[in-house]
């Protein structure tokens, strides 16, 4: 346990070390926050509620993504992918530890560092400029956590799926890009579930991406009360489970075909 | 660059062998294209999402509003797949590879814009004129050949604002290579407010992003004129006709910034 407690703090200050691309990046994220909330606030301007979002949700729904977004990572992740092709995963494999549970604690790590570096500092900016919706629930405060952590494994589970596509294909690049713009609208970045008509909105909530995303922010707004915030929690819980487990058939699968070429 | 026939030339030598590079790997070839293209969609996708709960954004209808995304894309994407690349710019002063550069008989800024063009990023093109299509199909523009023409040279002078911001944040490299995603806010941030009515935005946000970085000049102020709609920003709906104007001094920025950049340059060494 100990050392994947030591990966984690690797994970975390890896990404520690660059200050100015913190800087950069959150520069960046209020820029288009504040850009996109002035869009999506046009929504409800004109009627109370959009989707069962009112403005106080809304402009919250964006700052809660602007959060996120890193600690999601929806975008660039590729180092497991670089490794296969570059055949150092043969070294990952070697060590006494579970593969997939190194990868994760490293990844967990990364996303402590983004919740405190990335995440709360645009949150903290809007909420002093504009006032943001918090939950006045005690049971919130303690279940939007739990939501967080459990978005974060859905997220690395995912990228640890389509990141071992390396095995089989030369270039894998093009795979990630597709599926990195897909769930980038799937899981609630672009606008919220909520505002898509009802057909789609019920097909695209129960996809795992949502998981990533849109759920955290839901809980943050108190979208889920009772039994059915246990639900949303377990909702992710259960991807979370799912897709770590296709993450190990498929890594199987893979260091089953591979060729080790020696020197 | 005393000849420009020459170096034409030169850019097309350049591109092709960097096509034909890339050409390599087709698979990964057309899974950017669709990526590109789906990936761009999903920004529309949105738009039609706030369709769905709104009649008018901004007062823009739809049409007119596909129409502002379909003109301020199709530059976007043309300027992201002949100078995209910019965005790695800073990868060449920290390995010390810009070095190389400056001992060839060609401008630097050429040499780094000619390095590339990414073709795979045709996917994108195509995703921005579907929209322009399904605008041009849908809003109702009397078109004349004047208007035509004031199209072509909006999608030439849209380009050339974007070429010149992101010329001029590259030039930031040559300073420091580790804020580079400060450039994102301008680049892509830009791209973003010049795709949505800008009076949508506060006042300083849209003073800032439209004037300071011209974005209200790639597509807003175009679309007003072509449109024939009130300005509600400034009151001044003719602005468009400045947009060549403002594209040729984007540019010269951008340029300006480059010299600077390599007039300071310090190598990192060996």
């Amino acid at each position: 346990m100990r050392a994947y407690w030591e990966l984690a703090v690797t994970g975390y200050r890896r990404y520690a070390t660059y200050r100015g691309a913190t800087f950069a990046g959150l520069f960046t994220n209020t820029v288009f926050g504040l850009m996109k909330g002035y869009i999506l606030l046009a929504v409800v301007a004109g009627r109370s509620r959009a989707g069962g979002y009112d403005a106080a949700d809304t402009l919250t729904y964006v700052w809660l993504v602007q959060a996120l977004l890193m600690v999601a990572y929806l975008w660039g992740w590729n180092d497991l992918a670089v490794r296969i092709m570059s055949g150092d995963i043969v070294v990952d494999l070697g060590r006494p530890l579970d593969l997939q549970g190194a990868w994760l604690a490293g990844d967990l790590g990364r996303a402590g560092y983004h919740t405190l570096f990335r995440g709360l500092p645009p949150f903290l900016f809007a909420e002093l400029l504009f006032g943001l919706r918090l939950p006045a629930d005690p049971v919130l405060w303690l279940a939007f956590p739990v939501s967080v952590v459990l978005a974060a494994v859905v997220s690395f589970s995912i990228r640890f799926v389509v990141n071992l596509c390396a095995f089989w294909l030369l270039d894998y690049r093009g795979i990630l890009n597709v599926a990195s713009l897909l769930w980038t609208f799937l899981c609630g970045s672009v606008v919220p579930l909520a505002f898509l008509p009802d057909g789609p909105r019920a097909v695209i909530e129960a996809l795992p991406f949502a998981a990533m995303l849109q759920v955290p922010i839901d809980v943050f707004l108190g979208k889920h009360r009772g039994l059915g915030l246990i639900g949303a929690l377990a909702f992710q819980a259960a991807w979370a489970l799912a897709l770590l487990g296709l993450g190990r058939l498929v890594l199987a699968a893979g260091v089953r075909r591979m060729v080790v070429q020696g020197g | 660059m005393a000849e420009p026939v020459a170096t034409l030339e030169t850019y097309a030598h350049l591109v092709a062998a960097s096509i034909r590079s890339r050409a390599q790997y087709r698979l990964s070839f057309a899974l950017d294209f669709v990526a590109t293209f789906v990936g761009a969609l999903s920004e529309f996708l949105g738009i039609l999402v706030l369709f769905h709960h709104l009649p008018v954004l901004g007062g823009w209808s739809l049409p007119e509003v596909a129409f502002l995304y379909g003109v301020a894309d199709v530059s976007f994407a043309l300027t992201d797949m002949l100078v995209g690349h910019l965005d790695g710019f800073g990868d060449l002063i920290r390995t010390g590879t810009f070095d190389v550069l400056l001992l060839r008989p060609h401008g630097s800024l050429f040499q780094v814009i000619a390095s590339e063009l990414a073709v795979r990023r045709l996917g994108r093109v195509g995703q921005a004129a579907a929209v322009l299509g399904f605008a041009l199909a849908t809003a109702h523009v009397v078109w004349t050949p004047a208007k035509v023409a004031y199209l072509l040279l909006t999608f030439a002078s849209g380009t050339a604002i974007y070429a010149g911001i992101w010329i001029a944040g590259a030039s930031i490299s040559f300073w420091t290579t580790e804020i580079r995603e400060v450039v994102n806010a301008f680049t892509y941030g830009g791209s973003y407010l010049a795709s949505y009515p800008i009076n949508l935005f506060g006042v300083w946000l849209r003073r800032f992003l439209a004037f300071v970085v011209p974005a209200a000049f790639v597509a807003y102020y175009p679309c007003v004129l072509i449109l024939g709609r009130a300005d509600p920003v400034a009151g001044l709906p003719w602005l468009g006709v400045l947009s060549p104007l403002v594209a040729v001094a984007t540019l010269a920025a951008g340029r300006l910034a480059w010299q600077v950049g390599v007039r300071r340059y310090r190598s990192t060494g060996s």
